[in-house]
């Protein structure tokens, strides 16, 4: 079993002392450990930005793309190796904005992704301009009249997706953040786990006590299968803003709807080039 | 012999049946055949005509008479009848277009009243025209029958016996009211393989162990996708449609990532979208192929055309600097074994490589007696499995003296394999300081071009060894071009072509250049307006041509056409 340590490195993040990112980079580790997963059994996929950063502050396989394009990314990496489990580490920039298309497709396709989105309503990496989730009326630099467009609520646009897995977690409510991520890695499918995160460099208006004054676990006795319960819920938002887990289904995933694999991870299959080559000269005869 | 069919009407007339049947008749039949599609960007309507051009010897371009012409709606009357040989004839159905022609070259042959009375339903006056031109051709129908029959098997006894009743009486009908015709078919020389370029380029990806095809609809390079879907299961591929083309490059890069053989393939414009991941997969030293359709541009241009357009946006694209391989097919043979090579060194140099063709060839019909496919190399360059666990240690981005660090499948060993999109360590994390970074542009670039060069295949010689003439191109225009040199070559003239398919890295100077050198008119020809690959040549080596010829109309260069310029 490995332990949380077995995930340390030397590197030291280049996050802003207090950000949320450390708290949710120690529940990973936790996370991991916890269920068994050593390093080299698991593939961390993210794009860029501050939540971005995250695979490279602890041991495991990684790839660090493009702003936007984890979900590609990971996608075409399960595709071919649907025994290795990849969770995305992004955030409301490179997750909602950027890469906003991405994330309607994956859950379209229901690729067994674990999504994990760093919310801080705001970019960080970038120093401070309005993300997808802010809210409106937010004065930064660039939206000197304040936030225009209407806040994006990931959650509700989730459900509207028929996600197969969409829960939202704070980054001040450790324990209850380890269990979302691991009843994410644990379900069969798209799971989108949105993380509320205190930006404390950037986001003087979402700070850490007004999430900390807001935030509530949702009730035992919910129902998450409800879908129609579900939209109402995701809707939530102002001076209660529900954590836990919101909706969920037993859609089939993509890799279990493609014959190719089934039984089989592509990455395993044999390739036997010289009986290839015989059956497309077959296809090449007259 | 050597005879030119175009078939023309409106789209949803069925005039690609009828050429798919004649090309296909004429090489079962042991003939060769060259075919080439003018199409619009329209499922139904407007005007768009398929050629096939049908020997007894090799052939490898369209011409631009015709000696049937197959009219399924006014217009091919009036675009096409112009086009006629002096020993031409067209054949209309003066009923369905409700015109008569006037022309005694124009025979009308009622293609929906024979449909109608022998075959039972007007839906076989198609069956009806291809009958038709077999009969002014005077060839046996036979060859015909057996597809009809092959093809409509399944549908029941009933519907092959009509749609032969259709042909036969087509046949007929042409045969006994096309008493001037003077077609005289060689005897035919064994059945031939029929094959368009793009459905090569899917075979050649297959052959080299293609294991992911992620890709976005675009015209003209769907055809890779739809033969890779059609192929999928039987070969063993993931074929995955992408929500746009930034998906289907960075899913290739995570498929390729995760251990297999990617590929992705667009045109033009979603190649413009997949530039950043282009830059990623260098960056990332990801193996990735991409097949690179061409057609006219700017933005939109006409979208089912064709044009060379690219190249130098091809070479150059992508921020920063990485190294690529640039391959240009010419006929469906070369983008065969050119797929094949691009595979190769891209898993061999941990680069992106490129397969850059066009409409013209993607579209086109070749035959062959034996299509080669000898000389297709299968390496598997990957670290894994076993191999991967018994390494003592494992850094993905190692300094190594070639610059290239063997690639591990991720998850196959407790050592870890991780890939960064900013300038990274050996271990691949974000670095920052000036040393390391000039140590990866050095392993990165500089060594893997040093032996990427040497790689690199002369272009193709043709015609004379001591030419006054040579004409120089570039993928889809071989053919023509070596049609054009045999011409100059039969009329008395020393000429030569060199057909480049290896544009980059620049094939090193040698004997081709001597060629050049000493011949007194050197033509670079190109289906662009500007010269692309001249202007390359003479970035690489300091060489300019003295003659270009362009064409950037949307339309294929012909033999007539770069004669014409010659002059």
């Amino acid at each position: 079993m490995p332990g949380a340590e077995d995930y340390n490195i030397d590197d030291r993040p280049a996050w802003c002392p207090g950000c949320g990112n450390f708290a949710i980079l120690k529940c990973v580790k936790d996370v991991l450990a916890d269920l068994g997963m050593a390093p080299h059994e698991v593939l961390l996929v993210s794009g860029i930005g501050q939540a971005a950063k995250l695979p490279q502050y602890l041991r495991c396989n990684f790839f660090n793309g493009l702003h936007g394009r984890a979900l590609p990314v990971a996608t075409g990496a399960r595709l071919v190796n649907h025994g290795l489990p990849v969770i995305v580490t992004t955030g409301d920039g490179d997750c909602y904005g950027e890469g906003g298309n991405h994330f309607l497709h994956a859950m379209r396709r229901n690729i067994n992704l674990k999504v994990f989105v760093h919310d801080n309503q705001i970019y960080g990496l970038t120093k401070g301009q309005a993300s997808p989730t802010s809210m409106e009326g937010m004065k930064t630099k660039v939206q000197t009249f304040g936030v225009l467009s209407e806040q994006l609520s990931p959650l509700t646009l989730a459900v509207a997706m028929d996600a197969s897995f969409v829960a939202r977690g704070f980054a001040g409510d450790h324990d209850f953040l380890k269990e979302l991520m691991k009843e994410a890695i644990n379900h069969n499918g798209f799971a989108l786990l949105d993380i509320l995160q205190p930006c404390v460099t950037f986001n003087k208006l979402n700070t850490f006590k007004w999430y900390r004054d807001r935030v509530y676990r949702i009730e035992p006795e919910y129902d998450p299968t409800d879908r129609v319960a579900a939209f109402k819920r995701s809707l939530e938002w102002g001076d209660k803003i529900p954590t836990g887990v919101i909706f969920k289904n037993n859609r089939s995933t993509l890799e279990e709807r493609i014959p190719i694999i089934k039984d089989m991870p592509l990455v395993k299959q044999p390739f036997d080039p010289e009986k290839t080559l015989e059956e497309i000269k077959k296809e090449l005869s007259p | 012999m050597d005879y030119t069919v175009k078939i023309g009407g409106e789209a949803g007339q069925g005039l690609v049946t009828v050429g798919e049947l004649l090309s296909k008749v004429f090489a079962n039949a042991g003939y060769h055949v060259f075919t080439h599609q003018d199409y619009e960007s329209r499922v139904r309507g407007g005007h768009n005509f398929y050629l096939v051009r049908v020997a007894d010897e090799p052939i490898s371009s369209a011409l631009d008479e015709a000696d049937i012409v197959v009219a399924l709606d006014k217009a091919s009357i009036e675009l096409h009848g112009p086009e006629l040989t002096e020993d031409g004839y067209l054949i209309y159905d003066s009923e369905t277009l409700k015109q008569e022609s006037k022309n005694a070259r124009h025979i009308d042959i009622p293609f929906k009243k024979i449909a109608t009375e022998d075959g039972g339903s007007p839906v076989m006056a198609n069956t009806v025209a291809t009958g038709a031109v077999l009969g002014m051709l005077g060839m046996d129908i036979t060859h015909l029958l057996d597809l009809i029959k092959a093809r409509f098997a399944k549908k029941g006894e009933e519907v092959v016996h009509s749609n032969v009743m259709a042909a036969r009486t087509g046949y007929e009908f042409a045969k006994s009211n096309c008493p001037e015709c003077r077609f005289m078919p060689a005897s035919p020389k064994g059945p031939k393989t029929l094959v368009n370029g793009i459905e090569c380029v899917a075979l050649g990806a297959i052959a080299s162990g293609v294991k992911s095809y992620t890709a976005y609809p675009m015209t003209p390079s769907t055809g890779v996708l739809n033969n890779l879907a059609a192929r999928a299961e039987k070969y063993g591929i993931v074929v995955e449609q992408a929500e746009d083309e930034i998906a289907a490059i960075n899913m290739a890069i995570g498929a390729s990532f995760a251990g297999v053989r990617a590929m992705t393939g667009t045109s033009g414009g979603g190649f413009a979208l997949m530039v950043e991941g282009l830059s990623l997969a260098g960056m990332t030293e990801t193996p990735i192929v991409i097949a690179e359709v061409q057609r006219p541009g700017p933005a939109t241009g006409l979208p089912t055309r064709t044009e060379q357009g690219d190249l130098l946006f091809v070479l150059h694209t992508g921020h920063g600097e990485f190294p690529r391989v640039v391959f240009a097919p010419g006929t469906p043979e070369e983008a065969f074994h050119l797929t094949n090579r691009a595979f190769d060194l891209a898993e061999k140099y941990q680069i992106p490589a490129f397969v850059v063709f066009d409409q013209y060839l993607a579209d086109s019909k070749w035959t062959y007696d034996t299509f080669n496919t000898d000389g297709i190399v299968y390496t598997d360059y990957r670290l894994r499995g076993e191999a991967f666990a018994a390494q003592k240690d494992y850094k993905r981005y190692a300094y190594t003296d070639s610059g290239i660090t063997p690639l591990a499948v991720p998850g196959d060993a407790p050592h870890l394999v991780t890939a960064d999109s900013d300038e990274h360590s050996e271990v691949g994390h974000i670095i920052e300081d000036a040393e390391t970074r000039l140590k990866m542009m050095d392993k990165r670039y500089f060594r893997k071009m040093e032996s990427l060069k040497k790689e690199i295949r002369p272009p193709l010689k043709y015609g004379s060894d001591k030419p006054d003439i040579v004409l120089v191109g570039w993928g889809s225009t071989y053919g023509v071009n070596k049609e054009a040199v045999d011409s100059l070559n039969k009329d008395g003239e020393r000429a030569a072509l060199l057909h480049f398919t290896e544009l980059y890295p620049f094939p090193e100077s040698g004997d081709y250049m001597t060629l050049l050198e000493d011949a007194k008119l050197t033509v670079c020809i190109e289906s662009n307006a500007t010269g692309q690959f001249a202007r390359h040549m003479a970035a690489e080596t300091g060489y300019e041509f003295t003659k270009l010829i362009t064409r950037f109309d949307g339309r294929p260069f012909s033999v007539k056409y770069i004669l014409e310029r010659l002059k």
